[in-house]
């Protein structure tokens, strides 16, 4: 009785005083209780693949928007895990369970990889380089048909559920697994050293951070990630192929990172749960079918005209404020601060702008 | 073969330059990373097709409007979508991906996905050193060569591309020297179009033309861009021969040579910039803060 009035404290305040909390709690709940309220087997089936992709997505947040290295590869991880795993359950038959974090394991082996080659480089070098690595392995796949299956990929694989109940079960747990996990990452105190290496990397490293030792960290975290969700991707297509090496891939997870809002890990998420089920709910009808694509582009587009910074730190302002004194973040219908009870409004009468500023 | 693999080179590494040098010149003026330049390649060459075998006009005139018609595309492009969001980095470089999926699903959607052929206006072809040279391939090569004679001449004796230079050099010393910048920028997004379109134009009868033809392009040209140095002209001239010669080696002297050559032309890339980080030309300023 003492917990679940503690609980419901805690919840009062501090989730339902913040929209965009109590929003992240409705989407874990609604998550979580779809498939007993409402299973079609192609909802779920767009909703796994939207659950992995968001993983994808979240960790190329904490590597580009966090840390600032922007990489145009990171389809290299995401193609590791997959074949990694693949190769492993289907020419050594070890149960899929096993395979996906030994996927995991060797796409942070390459993210240490392509970290080490990208310690020197920075902005667009650093960009464009990335660009090229998992290009170099698709070649190297393409030149090796024997071992990799070609342009045909590595087909019939074990699944890791049979149901797709419990599919997109296993998605959805270890989406929000991951994603929380790494929102706990970007929010610890290596999070801010991110931040700090993001912004000035010189003035992180006066400042005694060993910023080399962190930039390979995070590239080795995030890949783990993103092989986590190649894996997962090729077990439940029951195939992995050199689509999930390709250009389009690491653009299209660029688009959702900058389309939610550059390092918040909630926007590429919520970019992916947007812009996945949309184009392929446009893919549905007939008419739309070519034009999928170019609509999402367009879409695209004229959104980034309007909010420039992305989608979720847009809306996250028009929903809430930030105290002018001790910067928490408060509903936007509260006219003082709820923590240290200063006046939120933008309008600031004469005499107290006088004291502000001096 | 190694008459092939010296011709070969040259041709792909004159397109290559041609793409590059107008890339290089966008990045230094601008700071934009443009994913779309080779869109707009693919779409001079999808407009030198329609005018030329659906419309029946002749080589010049079909080639000469499809360079126009793109360059003003782009520097609409380039007023509607890019220069709104001009301050926020992240949003450019998703507006030209954006930009050249739309361009792609646009050529897709009105032209079908298969492989058109553009026949050759040039028959016939010259004998240099017991290699035959067709004379479409050595029009492409005369062609670059005149464009960067004409990129060189404009950058480098003209007012305007003094102003150019002097944006890429330092763009607020240049704001202040009371040069508008603004449209200094739209003049190179304009000039580096163009130069992209004037290869796509030349390309189009030698190789085929497909929606998707602007992918394979791209990564070797941000390839030869970072291996030269980027906004480098030079270093973007010399990598473009580089990767040129190189993929020409690796498709005719190594088994499964054409699956490799563009793993070999990037390996190439990320080796020299673990030597040289900025590239081989390129500056290696300060960080920018």
């Amino acid at each position: 009785m003492y917990l679940a009035r503690r609980a419901w404290a805690e919840l009062r305040n501090e989730v339902f005083v913040l929209p965009s909390r109590t929003a992240v709690l409705l989407w874990v709940l609604a998550l979580l209780a779809l498939p007993v309220v409402y299973s079609d087997a192609y909802v779920l089936r767009i909703l796994t693949m939207t659950c992995i992709f968001a993983i994808f997505a979240a960790s190329w947040d904490l590597l580009a928007g966090y840390t600032g290295q922007v990489n145009f590869g990171h389809a290299l991880f995401f193609g590791a895990g997959a074949y990694t795993s693949a190769l492993m359950s289907h020419k050594l038959g070890i149960t899929p369970w096993a395979t996906i974090w030994a996927g995991a394991a060797v796409a942070a082996l390459f993210g240490f990889a392509a970290g080490y080659l990208c310690l020197r480089l920075r902005g667009s070098y650093l960009s464009l380089a990335t660009l090229a690595f998992p290009l170099i392995a698709l070649g190297l796949l393409f030149a090796f048909p024997d071992f990799s299956g070609g342009e045909l990929g590595i087909s019939g694989l074990r699944r890791l559920a049979l149901t797709p109940v419990t599919n997109y079960y296993v998605a959805a747990v270890s989406m929000l697994a991951v994603v929380f996990g790494l929102w706990a990452i970007a929010d610890s105190r290596f999070g801010i050293v991110l931040h700090a290496i993001r912004d000035d990397e010189v003035a992180a490293r006066a400042s005694g951070i060993n910023t080399l030792r962190y930039k390979l960290a995070v590239f080795g975290i995030c890949a783990a990630a993103a092989g986590l969700a190649g894996a997962l991707f090729a077990h439940y297509l029951r195939v992995a192929g050199p689509s999930s090496l390709e250009v389009a891939l690491s653009f299209q997870v660029v688009i959702w990172g900058i389309f939610g809002g550059l390092a918040t890990i909630y926007g590429p998420v919520a970019a992916v749960f947007l812009l996945y089920p949309l184009t392929e709910w446009l893919g549905s009808f007939k008419a739309f079918g070519e034009l999928r694509l170019l609509i999402f582009a367009s879409i695209v587009l004229l959104v980034l005209l309007f909010m420039p910074r992305g989608l979720a730190p847009w809306l996250r302002d028009k929903i809430e404020v930030q105290c002018p004194r001790c910067k928490q973040r408060n509903g936007a219908w509260r006219s003082v601060c709820r923590l240290c009870v200063a006046p939120l409004q933008t309008q600031v009468t004469r005499p107290e702008r006088l004291v502000g500023h001096q | 073969m190694l008459q092939d693999i010296l011709v070969t080179g040259l041709v792909n590494g004159g397109v290559y330059a041609l793409l590059a040098v107008g890339f290089s010149l966008i990045f230094g003026v601008a700071r934009i990373v443009n994913i779309a330049h080779t869109a707009f390649y693919m779409l001079a060459a999808y407009c030198f097709y329609a005018l030329q075998v659906k419309g029946g006009l002749g080589f010049v005139p079909a080639a000469a409007i499809s360079v126009v018609a793109v360059t003003l595309l782009s520097v609409l492009c380039y007023r509607l979508v890019i220069e709104p969001v001009r301050e926020h980095e992240a949003a450019v470089l998703i507006a030209t991906i954006a930009l050249a999926l739309i361009f792609q699903e646009l050529m897709l959607f009105s032209f079908g996905g298969h492989y058109l052929g553009i026949p050759s206006t040039l028959e016939g072809g010259i004998r240099v050193l017991g290699v035959s040279i067709p004379y479409q391939r050595l029009l492409i090569l005369v062609v670059a060569a005149a464009m960067l004679a004409i990129v060189w001449f404009v950058l480098y004796r003209t007012r305007l591309g003094l102003a150019i230079r002097a944006t890429a050099n330092d763009l607020e010393v240049a704001n202040l020297m009371g040069m508008n910048v603004q449209r200094i920028a739209m003049a190179t997004v304009a000039l580096s179009v163009a130069l992209a379109a004037v290869a796509g134009v030349v390309v189009a009868p030698v190789f085929v033309v497909d929606p998707f033809m602007w992918l394979a392009p791209l990564v070797t040209m941000l390839a030869i861009v970072v291996l030269g140095g980027l906004g480098s002209m030079k270093g973007s001239l010399i990598g473009a021969l580089v990767i040129g010669y190189v993929e020409a080696i690796t498709v005719f002297a190594l088994p499964a040579g054409a699956y490799l050559k563009g793993a070999v032309a990037l390996a190439i890339m990320v080796a020299v910039l673990l030597v040289r980080p900025e590239g081989l030309f390129g500056v290696a300023f300060e960080e920018e803060r």
